[in-house]
């Protein structure tokens, strides 16, 4: 007797569980070839309410860990990815009609930004603070502090690398993140959250949405309670009305990126999140 | 709002029970009440929440939500200033929105009564004419474990200076020990003690502390009694038990509610209180006082939410209605 198939539910990921849409929607998500590949949840703007909830509960917790930590947590995740490396090949090579060498290029490429962003977890203060020169007896030092929520449309034309790229960075800081995926890939990044279930990252400080950025991106813009926007994939929206929005909460926004270097790793994604904190203390006085 | 007098409720009390209010006649009457179908109601509570509201209905629940809050604040830590703070924004929740009604009253401790009356002003006043009540927890809340005439004391002290509400807890261990008639003569004669010197009597809501009655058939005996002793309300909890308000507990004392005024013709509040946090809760409340004892039970004098958190998740919701975006925490104060 020959087995039923068990296809995969691929659900949203909103602090640390993997609810459905509370709208009940799903849509289909095809291969690269147009065949039928799986059901995803298609997230609503009551999701988005809901995941803005989760992640500003988490905030304290993560950026309240020490930076090394972090850096710990984060690496500890390019490590789960390694030992999932052929379910995320397979995925994309499903999704995105790639050949396995690509498919795994891309893993690859995947998981060593997130081991470069890692690496800067504990680092990034010591280049982007300052301690400043002052005409009085005190210390004067500047150092980043994570913004808060950062919610972020992920590049839509590529399953894995553009998510990763998108979200390491506004980790690194101590930020949590509302991330919608690729409406067209969203496999992956479901995949990716089961590893940051499983990881050491406190439920809430990750929250993937799936479904229809148009529809949620609005929603997260002018939602009073986030602090920044990565519009990095929303260069098919109508990103102007949203930099729009956004700034009547006076949110930090990173505009649309796109061609082949799209969130291309640098140090300025982790900064763009961050606001600096100057203080004032002074020198002993013996 | 001057609660009933006393001599109607005695004589109401002695013509339902047909006899002295003591542990016999009372065991008799609550006992001969039937049992609680726990499975029905916990079905008929969820059904009630299930309802979809929207749009203008929200709107006008969330501000009858507001109109009906005892907001409350019930630490050891509370401070005159802490008083001051919460009366502030019970007199004007939203700053940013001066058509945001006003709460029903704040609910503190008795010795800091004095603070929240000097604080309200000339916004001290009746809830149903828009003005906001002082109530007072007394009689050694929450525990209710002291003597009779400490349980007095703390009732009058409040009283006289200035609370128009009194919350009184009922003692649970006599009531589980099957000492009917005491806990009916301390809340009678707490009732007493509501009294002022003018003739006027503050208005007193009797806590059953549900949450420690164990079943749901002790929590109609505790209401029914709670009515008969002359209670102007009956409230769920104090809060400091888990679990406290539940919908199907609240559902359960406004069908004694509703049964008590088929009978009489006298209409008792209900007031849940605890662990009501959520707009959306509230909400089925809501629904569940208008199925079961109707709409026109909507009103401050006979129906209240205990709650302190609550108002900023109204608020909140309130806010997204009005600007059309999600607001947040940092909108809305730090309590």
């Amino acid at each position: 007797m020959s087995r039923l198939a068990v296809p995969k539910t691929y659900k949203l990921y909103i602090g640390g569980a993997f609810p459905r849409s509370e709208s009940g929607r799903t849509y289909e998500v095809l291969r690269a070839d147009g065949g039928f590949l799986a059901n995803v949840a298609k997230a609503s703007r009551k999701d988005a309410r809901d995941a803005v909830v989760a992640a500003r509960g988490a905030v304290s917790g993560w950026s309240g860990a020490t930076s090394y930590n972090r850096g710990q947590v984060l690496y500890r995740i390019a490590e789960l990815l390694e030992g999932r490396r052929a379910q995320f090949v397979a995925e994309i090579e499903e999704a995105e009609g790639a050949s396995r060498a690509v498919a795994s290029a891309q893993v690859d490429e995947a998981i060593d930004r997130w081991v470069w962003y890692a690496g800067w977890a504990d680092k990034f203060a010591q280049v982007a603070g300052n301690a400043n020169p002052v005409a009085g007896p005190y210390f004067n030092i500047s150092v980043p502090e994570p913004t808060g929520v950062v919610a972020i449309i992920a590049p839509q034309d590529s399953s894995l690398v553009g998510f990763v790229s998108a979200l390491a960075p506004a980790l690194v800081a101590g930020n949590s993140v509302v991330i919608v995926a690729s409406e067209r890939f969203p496999l992956s990044a479901i995949s990716l959250a089961e590893v940051l279930a499983t990881s050491d990252v406190p439920g809430g400080v990750v929250n993937v949405l799936t479904g229809s950025p148009a529809e949620i991106a609005p929603w997260l813009a002018s939602h009073s309670d986030v602090n920044a926007l990565d519009l990095v994939g929303a260069g098919d929206l109508d990103w102007v009305s949203l930099e729009i929005e956004a700034a009547d909460t006076l949110k930090r926004v990173l505009r649309p990126e796109g061609g082949a270097d799209a969130a291309a790793p640098a140090l300025g994604r982790i900064t763009a999140f961050t606001e600096t904190k100057t203080v004032w203390h002074t020198k002993s006085l013996k | 709002m001057s609660g009933t007098s006393l001599v109607t409720a005695r004589e109401r009390a002695l013509a339902v029970l047909g006899g002295e209010p003591d542990d016999q006649t009372l065991g008799r009457y609550l006992h001969g009440i039937p049992g609680v179908d726990a499975v029905g109601l916990e079905q008929r509570a969820a059904g009630l929440g299930t309802r979809s509201i929207k749009t203008s209905s929200k709107k006008w629940a969330l501000d009858k939500i507001i109109s009906l809050v005892d907001l409350t604040t019930l630490e050891g830590a509370d401070t005159p200033g802490k008083v001051r703070s919460l009366v502030a924004k019970a007199v004007n929740p939203d700053p940013a929105d001066p058509s945001t009604p006003r709460v029903a009253a704040v609910c503190v401790y008795g010795d800091m009564v004095p603070y929240a009356v000097d604080a309200l002003g000339g916004a001290h006043g009746d809830p149903d004419d828009g003005l906001i009540s002082v109530a007072a927890v007394a009689t050694a809340f929450p525990s209710g474990r002291s003597s009779l005439e400490i349980k007095l004391a703390d009732t009058a002290e409040a009283v006289a200076a200035g609370a128009d509400e009194i919350d009184m807890v009922i003692d649970r261990g006599a009531f589980l020990a099957g000492r009917y008639g005491q806990v009916f003569d301390q809340i009678s004669a707490v009732k007493d003690a509501c009294r002022r010197a003018d003739g006027t009597s503050a208005s007193l809501k009797v806590i059953l502390e549900t949450g420690e009655l164990v079943t749901y058939d002790n929590v109609r005996r505790a209401s029914w009694l709670s009515i008969l002793a002359g209670g102007d309300f009956i409230k769920t909890s104090t809060g400091k038990v888990s679990p406290a308000a539940t919908l199907p507990v609240t559902l359960l004392m406004l069908e004694v509610v509703r049964d008590w005024h088929l009978a009489t013709g006298h209409r008792v509040g209900v007031k849940p209180a605890g662990g009501i946090r959520a707009s959306k809760d509230a909400i089925k409340y809501l629904v569940t006082v208008a199925e079961t004892v109707g709409e026109d039970w909507l009103v401050p004098h006979l129906f209240r939410f205990g709650a302190s958190s609550l108002l900023n998740d109204v608020l909140l919701q309130r806010q997204k209605m009005t600007t059309g975006h999600y607001s947040g925490p940092d909108y809305v104060t730090i309590d």
